[in-house]
């Protein structure tokens, strides 16, 4: 550990560094990519709605002897419509009848259980009407709508109204990547995936606050120096901050997939393996999208404000002069590429194992906070 | 609101270690002896956990009401549920509404669940039907045979009023039978059955269909009132325009069976009813008042039942099939009426409701139904359970191999993390009716993750301090102002999502949302009032304190740059502007 120690502290220093900012069109391309065939996956394949969407029933056995096909005979003659059954972890089966009313699905149940000789109390069922998958869903739209109001506003407080639509681009980004993924694999969609998918907005956030965070503290006297764009600035602080990203994603991830190895793995299926499984997805995405898509959208925005646009004419200048006068490209911070206008902050700080900087060129003296 | 703090103000957690210690302590003992207090050791355990049926509702509005959905209507609905549901002779049933337009009903396992599912949901229907004869549904029992399953121990008899002899009131007098109900029980009934022997030869039917006559007659000498299945499929039968045989309790609580005539006035057509005092006489009584219709056939059917004999001059209010009252009438009326006896208030106000809402105000459509063995309840509890021990196994295994000695102070705060959840928990259920079910297991779980999050930016932000060449003490203070916030906006942010789930959503969702909540609010008290403090105090150990190499603080490790004093660091002047 003690490499990772250090690493974290060069990355802190700023003196290896990653440069997620200047290659932020990768980013977005990869982004874009991702979304669009999620879109198109979406359109093509459509989601795999589960029974409560088109109503129907699930009845879940105890341990039982009777095989599966057998089972799906039982419960097609009892109901006259398609069954899927599916045996579970601790041998009992799992039994999906769409489109059934109360009434029809109290006659199969009653059938079911004289077929399988289980007395019906055993039996578990879940009867839902069809409209039901549709109530959840809608509440969880306006949920998320009102979510995202609240979230940019009070984001907009915080921090700044740019890092709230750059949050908000994250933030939708992951439930699109979410929801696209699911779509293209096929898993199938139930109210646990919905309230799956609402939990991913306060976690998706939680990595990107950590950042915005100490991008703000970065950038706070951002105009009194004349050495880093913003968009520099941003990347440093990315990378200060990149092994806290990591290790708060890690520990978010380790109990979800401990829900997920139990729910999948030994209930076969249901409420805790549908949650577990979009949070999963969800988290990983949020990760991804808090430092490659939120900080470098915050640098963008920002590197429009004439403030910044005026530190970046100053720091190109300055290090133009320095080039001129032969100085090490040190301070320049390793410019790999020519400045250009339409890209700021290519001149990259990170990326750079820089020698021994102690020339004194310290810091402007803290105030007292 | 978690305003990002700017400026240090001295929190009380600061410099003072032992005194928040010392609150968090008390906390959790008075949190514990609460629980032992109530009686209350583990959480209560929702439906899906325990075994039972949950029933969810969705109210939609009648054709003839477009904007029925009010809180007064849905309430009216629960209580009509409530006295159906609990009329199976469930006794624990629960029934409340949720959202604008939901009711859940959830009955514990042990009871009869797709009768449950049969009876719960369905509108209910009230019709007034006069009475052709009457006989008692049960031998007379005083006390109820414990081992019957129903015979009187629903909590059903509150709409039934005190037989009284007609007190010769100029309106309807509600006299449960009393003559009728003496004279049956004198007939010797040693039928175990209980089956009461029909006090008057079964009137002709109006039908005039001898067969159906004839087979109504044996269905109702053969009729047991006490078996609520029967009971059940009696009120499912029943066409409102037949003949129909019923069940009602008379006011002692004992079942009496009924041959009903078609009913002739329905629910629809009371326009109001409530129980109210009458000053005058000083006692209960219930005025019904009819609409335009509704009077004109209520004034046809008293006209008629006025001229007959007992128990011919009764009408029966059927509430779902089972009668709920059966006043005599002794005069014609017409668009208002009144209804005395010996009425309590209670009953009073009860009987109003049933007459102004016994048609539900709402017809509902059950949305979902979920009918858990108490087996595989247990079965998920525990799934869920150790699911949880891994997850947080693995947690512990991570910090430990991150942060070495600073682990310790993750695990003790995630210790102190669960015993606040776990006392809070099992205190909301008699508290506020919170149950535990598989999804509020799952956010359990899942705040592990949030919880340990921010033990995670504030050691990070140590380290940091640490790197710049601070030694321990003054990095654990230094780190803090700038790590709370960090963790008070993240921490907001995931309370919103939580509150805006709970809020919006129905069933089990809220579960969920609920125990993000409370497990966020905790992390926040927990960061606060523990982990801070401990963190100050262990930065006065020599271990902590010399950054040895197992503690996760050795300077060497970080990466700090000897001397270990505030060097000079000649990188980003604003990337940390480190000054406390």
């Amino acid at each position: 550990m003690s490499r990772l120690g250090t690493l974290g502290a060069r990355l802190y220093r700023g003196e290896v560094g990653y440069d997620f900012v200047a290659k932020r069109m990768i980013w977005y391309g990869v982004s874009i990519l991702i979304t669009i065939t999620a879109i198109v996956g979406l359109a093509v394949q459509g989601l795999n709605l589960g029974i409560e969407f088109k109503g129907g029933a699930v009845f879940t056995t105890p341990k039982t002897s009777v095989s599966v096909s057998q089972a799906q005979t039982y419960a097609e003659e009892a109901s006259g419509h398609d069954a899927i059954v599916q045996e579970l972890g601790n041998g009992g089966l799992r039994i999906q009848v769409s489109e059934l009313d109360q009434t029809q699905a109290n006659k199969v149940n009653e059938t079911l259980s004289d077929n399988l000789q289980i007395p019906v109390d055993k039996i578990n069922a879940e009867i839902v009407g069809p409209s039901w998958g549709e109530q959840i869903a809608n509440k969880a739209w306006t949920g998320l709508a009102i979510f995202m109001l609240l979230v940019v506003i009070y984001l907009a407080i915080a921090f700044e109204w740019r890092m709230a639509i750059a949050a908000l681009i994250a933030l939708i980004h992951d439930l699109t990547i979410t929801i696209g993924v699911y779509a293209l694999v096929g898993f199938e969609v139930t109210p646990g995936t919905v309230i799956g998918l609402l939990t991913i907005l306060g976690y998706s956030l939680y990595d990107t606050v950590v950042v915005f965070d100490g991008l703000k503290e970065g950038s706070k006297d951002i105009t009194k120096q004349t050495r880093y764009t913003y968009s520099e600035i941003a990347n440093r602080s990315l990378n200060g901050t990149l092994v806290r990203s990591i290790n708060t994603t890690v520990v978010a991830l380790l109990p979800v997939a401990g829900l997920l190895f139990i729910g999948g793995g030994v209930l076969g299926a249901g409420m805790l393996n549908d949650i577990s499984l979009s949070l999963f997805v969800g988290l990983a995405a949020g990760a991804y999208s808090s430092i490659f898509i939120a900080t470098p959208l915050v640098a963008d925005l920002k590197e429009r404000e004439p403030q910044m646009k005026a530190l970046k004419k100053r720091v190109l200048a300055k290090r133009a002069a320095a080039a001129a006068k032969g100085e090490s490209a040190e301070d320049a911070g390793d410019e790999r590429g020519e400045p250009q206008d339409d890209a700021p902050g290519d001149a990259a700080a990170a990326g750079a194992v820089v020698g021994p900087r102690n020339r004194g060129r310290g810091r402007p003296s803290g105030r007292r906070r | 609101m978690a305003a990002p703090n700017r400026g240090r103000r001295p929190t009380g957690a600061q410099g003072k270690p032992g005194r928040a210690l010392v609150l968090i302590l008390i906390a959790m003992v008075a949190l514990t002896g609460g629980m032992f207090f109530a009686g209350q050791l583990t959480p209560r355990l929702g439906i899906d956990l325990a075994g039972g049926t949950t029933i969810t509702l969705e109210a939609k509005n009648t054709v003839a009401n477009k904007n029925a959905i009010n809180e007064t209507n849905m309430n009216t609905a629960v209580g009509i549920i409530e006295r159906r549901v609990n009329g199976l002779g469930v006794s624990e049933a629960e029934v409340q509404t949720q959202g604008e337009k939901n009711i859940i009903v959830n009955i514990p396992k042990g009871t009869n669940s797709q009768q449950a599912r049969e009876q719960v949901g369905t509108t209910a229907q009230l019709y007034f039907r006069p009475v052709l004869t009457v006989a008692a549904g049960t031998p007379t029992a005083p006390q109820p045979t414990p081992s019957a399953s129903a015979s009187g121990t629903a909590k059903d008899g509150k709409a039934t009023e005190t037989a009284t002899p007609p007190s010769g009131t100029p309106t309807a007098t509600a006299t449960t039978q009393g003559r009728a109900v003496t004279e049956a029980l004198k007939a010797p009934t040693p039928t175990p059955s209980g089956s009461g022997a029909p006090k008057s030869t079964p009137t002709p039917t109006p039908s005039g269909d001898a067969a159906a006559a004839d087979k109504l007659q044996k269905d109702f000498l053969a009729l047991d009132c006490r078996n609520d299945k029967v009971r059940g499929a009696l009120g499912d039968k029943a066409k409102p325009s037949d003949t129909t045989l019923a069940c009602g309790k008379n006011s002692a609580g004992e079942w009496e069976k009924y041959v009903l005539g078609p009913a002739e006035v329905s629910g629809k057509d009371v326009d109001d009813a409530k129980g109210q005092l009458d000053q005058q006489r000083g006692m209960w009584i219930v005025t019904m008042d009819f609409t335009n219709s509704g009077s004109k056939k209520f004034q046809a059917i008293t006209s008629k039942l006025s001229q007959q004999q007992p128990p011919m001059n009764q009408f029966a209010i059927v509430l779902d099939g089972e009668v709920v009252s059966a006043p005599s009438v002794n005069q014609t009326l017409s668009a208002s009426a009144e209804i005395s006896g010996s009425f309590t208030q209670e009953s009073a106000q009860d009987l109003g409701n049933i007459l102004s809402y016994g048609a539900l105000p709402l017809s509902f459509e059950a949305q979902s139904t979920q009918t858990v063995s108490a087996a595989l309840g247990g079965e998920q509890l525990q799934a869920g359970l150790i699911a949880g021990a891994i997850g947080l196994a693995l947690v512990i295994i991570y910090l430990v191999a991150y942060y070495r000695g600073l682990a310790l102070v993750a695990i003790l705060s995630l210790i102190v993390s669960a015993i606040l959840t776990y006392t809070i928990m099992s205190l909301l259920g008699p508290g506020i009716g919170f149950a535990l079910n598989l999804p509020a297991v799952c956010g359990a779980i899942v705040a592990i993750g949030i919880t340990a999050d921010s033990f995670i930016v504030y050691f990070e932000r140590i380290r940091d301090e640490i790197r710049e060449g601070r030694t321990l003490r003054p990095a654990v203070e230094r780190a803090w102002p700038r790590a709370r916030r960090t963790i008070l906006v993240s921490d907001f942010v995931s309370f919103l999502a939580a509150a805006v789930l709970f809020l919006v959503t129905v069933g089990k969702v809220q579960g969920f949302a609920f125990t993000l909540g409370l497990t966020t609010v905790l992390d926040v008290v927990v960061v606060f009032f523990f982990t801070k403090p401990i963190m100050t105090l262990l930065a006065r150990m020599k271990f902590f304190a010399d950054g040895h190499p197992w503690s996760g603080l050795d300077p060497k490790r970080l990466g700090a740059k000897p001397p270990l004093r505030r060097s000079r660091r000649a990188s980003a002047p604003t990337d940390h502007p480190k000054e406390a």
